[in-house]
């Protein structure tokens, strides 16, 4: 019997780089589709493009959202005929500069629906994944309770408790965040329906694994992807939720810059001024697409199979 | 097939008995409804006086239990300004938002459903790309706005644009003269243009989407490519092997959409003063009307329910696998 | 092994295929998924296209009934279908053929039936659509062809919804369904791999018996050996997209002579023969990509008896005997002796 091990070749050691190039990794297949996924750059860009304009708000907006110049009021955009560069999207019916309230009024989008969404998705995430693991009795309960949540209707809830305690930023954050949390369960009760009954969790168990160390180690990496594009979603809809609130007067109430509430100051000089419900809505439409784009794009990137 | 619907139809019941205390319950636990109803200025024995005289100094559960016998009975009390029955207040109001709604949904369909075909029919074209694109502008459009500037554009714009050198204003549609839609009100159809057409473009992506995705998922389906092998003819195949399949969850999606129309109609009727279910209860929220909010919540919530029902049964209907489980 | 008494070989092949290619943009470039595959079947025989996942051989089936996806481009010197030449054809007069004079059964009879039709009505809208009958007449056929396969009630089962039906049951509904308009070719795709074993058996004898006594032609596309021992008279064995050898199915097995063929049966455990010292055969390595030109032997980088000449230019088949080919630089006897000495 010959030595087979004389004619073997010497192993060679190859790069994780090399490795990466000859046989991808999920994780390196990934970043090369998101890399040229066009909705994904665009929306991410637009998001960071906003996000930067609401940190530094306070450094870049050119005046005082809240400063009234009454013997300005309702100027011109700079391409209107007696626009300037000291108004450059010009006033509105109470003198107050139309940028520094739109950069502010990101801000205010911007915290208010993450800051929900988190709340949101800690509600949903736990009662999913809670109805999804154990099964039996708790699932059947966490199911009521989830159709018990559907069956509200959100915005007329959200109308009530936002008259009644009045329209503070925390308030609409709690409120938002626990009249959203639907999609995270039902998603997440599924999901790890699904894991559940799978090998590698069934090998922690043999293991040893107590439940909660099963939960957090094997089943939530494995939702994250998920949970980040439901956030995505669930912002886009907080920020048309809080912008409708506040149109109606019973979100954030005036002063402070949301852009709904611009749009609703605006109403009455609409038919003269028709740009200043225009330039409010347009920045919700633009946030609200990005958020959109992105979320969208990481599903595509995350679950390339056949997705809508 | 009675065994399943007997026990939907029991949960659906404890469902909306759970809401029905939710939404009472959310009511008065936000905030102390007395205070409120009594104003800003109002001294301790105002506020005792007012939670006296509305009942809501009792224990909550004598409150829900009250009104929850009474609702049953029919009896929901009536509004604390208008002083109106809430049974008659809601129901002289429903035609309208049943109206708006079903005129919406249907609109929205309309374009939703073939545009999602086409999409899947041309996956990855222009035409693909390009609905897409129009779904999520749809999805990222606030309806207040969407609803504002359809305004400023067919009652301001409309009246004195011209394109092309055709006045706008004199155009005829179906004999009747569009110089202008009425912006409020709601005596004709013409005022009912506006609105739907904002609701639709609530309901058009996500019925859009849901289509194109069911549609891709059919399409490259092995019993459709066993009816092409069938050397059955393209329609056929589309409509009645594909369609036939990816309907099944926009069934259950339109139903819910239908749902979400008639709470969601709120802001449009209040923009365009038609005088729905969504204006009232707009206008009893701002005056802490609580009869007639709390009943046009449980309202909402019980028609929501009977929808999901509805929607269950026809997938039902449709999905031989679902009947006979 | 096979009945062939029923082929005469007279009879013009009611298939002829040769040099058929296809190729699929992919973007990596442009896949070759078969290259230059040719055989022709005549009534009443069976060819089996042999081979592992990937070699192509689904493909071929689905070129010649013109159901490859659109980024695929089909070549051919000819695809005659009873004197037709496919190719030609437009897509309209392809669906006129498609489930009329040629039919195709697939492998999961599951997924292969439409879940919210009834049976019944998934037999008769083929009839209805190639013969112009009435629903009456179609449903007659039907019960008719229900009946000559051994279903009992065939009027209840047509009634039925697929997933009432277990998966034997089903697939000979599938075969059911293509025979409605007596096709003189059926394509069969792994027909019995989603069964039962004692399930597989019946549905090859159902199928064998039904080609004999309408005088079908039949393709059975397998990787199982057995399956092709029991069914086919003709054989062919594809692998990455080329035919490697090709013969008749007696010939074939008693004197393999590709490396890739040899190393196929080596791979089947033969009761009495293998044991710890008679190890059973695997065939060490990996399919090649393919996508890119094909530059020398597909096989090389797997096969015990490569050599340089095997890296280059193109292999090309060579007769072995009547009828048998194969695909390789070496003689066959070459090949043989040094088969021998590694044992």
């Amino acid at each position: 019997m010959t030595d087979v091990t004389h004619h073997m070749p010497e192993p060679k050691i190859v790069t994780s780089a090399e490795l990466d190039t000859l046989a991808p990794s999920p994780r390196e297949l990934m970043r090369r589709r998101a890399r040229s996924h066009a909705g994904l750059i665009i929306g991410m860009t637009i998001i960071a493009l906003f996000l930067i304009v609401a940190i530094f708000a306070g450094v870049l907006a050119p005046h005082d959202p809240y400063a009234q110049t009454l013997s300005n009021r309702l100027a011109d955009p700079i391409w209107g005929p007696k626009g300037n560069w000291q108004h450059i999207l010009g006033t509105d019916a109470l003198g107050r500069d139309v940028l520094s309230r739109l950069m502010y009024g990101a801000r205010l989008s911007l915290y208010i629906s993450f800051t929900a969404a988190v709340i949101a998705a800690v509600i949903g995430v736990t009662l999913g994944v809670t109805g999804g693991y154990f099964g039996g009795k708790t699932d059947a309960f966490v199911v009521y309770i989830i159709n018990v949540k559907l069956a509200l209707p959100v915005f007329l809830v959200a109308l009530s408790i936002a008259a009644i305690t009045g329209g503070t930023v925390t308030v609409l954050i709690l409120l938002l965040g626990f009249l959203t949390w639907d999609r995270y369960a039902i998603v997440t009760r599924s999901l790890t329906q699904q894991m559940r009954d799978q090998e590698f969790i069934l090998s922690s168990l043999a293991a040893g694994a107590s439940h909660l160390r099963i939960i957090f180690r094997d089943i939530l990496p494995n939702l994250m992807n998920h949970i980040i594009i439901i956030v995505s979603l669930d912002m886009a809809v907080i920020i048309l939720i809080e912008a409708a609130l506040s149109f109606l007067g019973l979100g954030i109430r005036p002063p402070t810059p949301s852009w709904g509430l611009m749009v609703s100051e605006a109403r009455a000089v609409m038919f003269f001024k028709p740009h200043l419900i225009m330039i409010p809505g347009i920045a919700i439409f633009i946030l609200v697409m990005a958020i959109n784009m992105a979320g969208d794009g990481i599903r595509d990137v995350t679950a390339p199979e056949g997705r809508g | 097939m009675t065994h399943f619907l007997t026990r939907r139809l029991l949960i659906a019941l404890l469902v909306a008995f759970t809401v029905s205390i939710v939404g009472f319950a959310l009511l008065r636990l936000s905030g102390d409804l007395a205070a409120v109803l009594a104003g800003e200025d109002a001294s301790a024995e105002d506020i005792a006086r007012i939670a006296r005289q509305y009942g809501l100094d009792r224990p909550f559960y004598v409150q829900y239990f009250d009104w929850l016998f009474n609702a049953l009975r029919g009896d929901l009390g009536n509004s604390l300004f208008t002083h109106e029955s809430v049974w008659e207040m809601i129901t002289s109001r429903l035609g309208v938002t049943v109206t708006l709604a079903f005129a919406s949904l249907f609109f929205g369909l309309l374009i939703a459903i073939p545009l999602g075909v086409l999409a899947a029919v041309r996956a990855n074209t222009w035409v693909d790309r390009g609905s897409l694109f129009v779904a999520v502008m749809g999805q990222a459009t606030p309806n207040f706005w969407l609803a504002l500037i359809l305004i400023y554009v067919f009652g301001v714009w409309w009246r004195g644009a011209t394109v092309l050198g055709v006045r706008l204003a004199e155009i005829k549609i179906f004999g009747v003269q569009l110089s202008g839609l009425p912006i409020s009100g709601g005596d004709s159809w013409l005022h009912f243009v506006m609105p739907v057409i904002t609701l639709a473009t609530f309901v058009m992506p996500a019925v859009m989407r849901i289509t194109r995705t069911g549609m891709m998922e059919v399409l490259s389906s092995d019993y459709v490519r066993t009816a092409r092998a069938k050397g059955l003819s393209p329609t056929k195949v589309l409509f009645k092997h594909s369609l036939r399949n990816a309907i099944l969850p926009v069934v259950s999606l339109a139903a819910v959409q239908l749902g979400f129309l008639m709470s969601g109609s709120v802001i449009v009727e209040s923009i365009f003063a038609l005088n729905g279910v969504g204006y009232l209860a707009f206008q009893s929220i701002i005056r802490i009307d609580f009869p007639v909010v709390q009943s046009i919540l449980v309202i909402l919530a019980c028609s929501y329910i009977l929808l999901t029902l509805f929607a269950d049964m026809i997938n039902a209907k449709l999905d031989p696998r679902v009947r006979l489980e | 092994m096979s009945g062939g008494s029923v082929i005469n070989p007279q009879d013009a092949p009611v298939l002829e295929v040769e040099n058929l290619s296809v190729d699929i943009r992919v973007p990596a470039g442009t896949l070759h998924a078969v290259s230059n595959v040719s055989f022709s079947v005549r009534p009443a025989e069976t060819l089996s296209l042999v081979g592992e996942s990937g070699c192509g051989k689904s493909i071929t089936s689905l070129a010649i009934m013109r159901l490859l996806p659109k980024a695929a481009r089909l070549s051919a010197n000819k695809v005659l279908f009873e004197g037709q030449e496919l190719t030609q054809l437009s897509e309209k007069e392809m669906s006129r053929l498609r489930g009329n004079r040629m039919g195709m059964i697939f492998q999961d009879p599951m997924t292969s039936l439409n879940p919210v039709y009834r049976i019944g009505d998934q037999l008769e809208e083929i009839y209805i659509r190639h013969k112009r009958a009435g629903r009456k007449e179609a449903r007659e056929r039907a019960a008719y062809l229900l009946e000559k396969i051994g279903i009992i009630n065939p009027g209840q089962r047509l009634t039925q919804y697929p997933h009432q039906l277990s998966g034997g049951l089903r697939q000979r509904m599938m075969i059911a369904m293509m025979l409605m308009c007596d096709p003189k070719l059926i394509i069969a795709d792994e027909p019995t791999t989603a069964l039962d074993v004692t399930v597989q058996v019946q549905i090859l004898q159902l199928l064998r018996s039904l080609q004999e006594e309408f005088r079908m032609a039949l393709i059975l596309i397998t990787h199982n050996l057995g399956v092709v021992a029991r069914m086919a008279d003709q054989v062919a064995v594809m692998y990455a997209g080329q035919i490697v050898e090709a013969g008749s199915s007696t010939d074939v097995f008693r004197r393999p002579t590709h490396p890739y063929t040899r190393g196929l049966l080596d791979c089947i455990p033969r009761p009495g023969q293998s044991s710890a010292r008679n190890k059973l055969g695997s065939i060490p390595g990996i399919v090649p990509s393919l996508v890119g030109d094909i530059n020398g032997c597909s096989f090389r980088n797997r096969c015990a008896f490569a050599h340089d000449a095997c890296s280059s230019g193109k292999i090309e088949l060579r007769d072995l005997q009547q009828d048998h080919i194969y695909r390789c630089l070496l003689p066959a006897e070459t090949i043989a002796a040094a088969a021998q000495e590694t044992v």
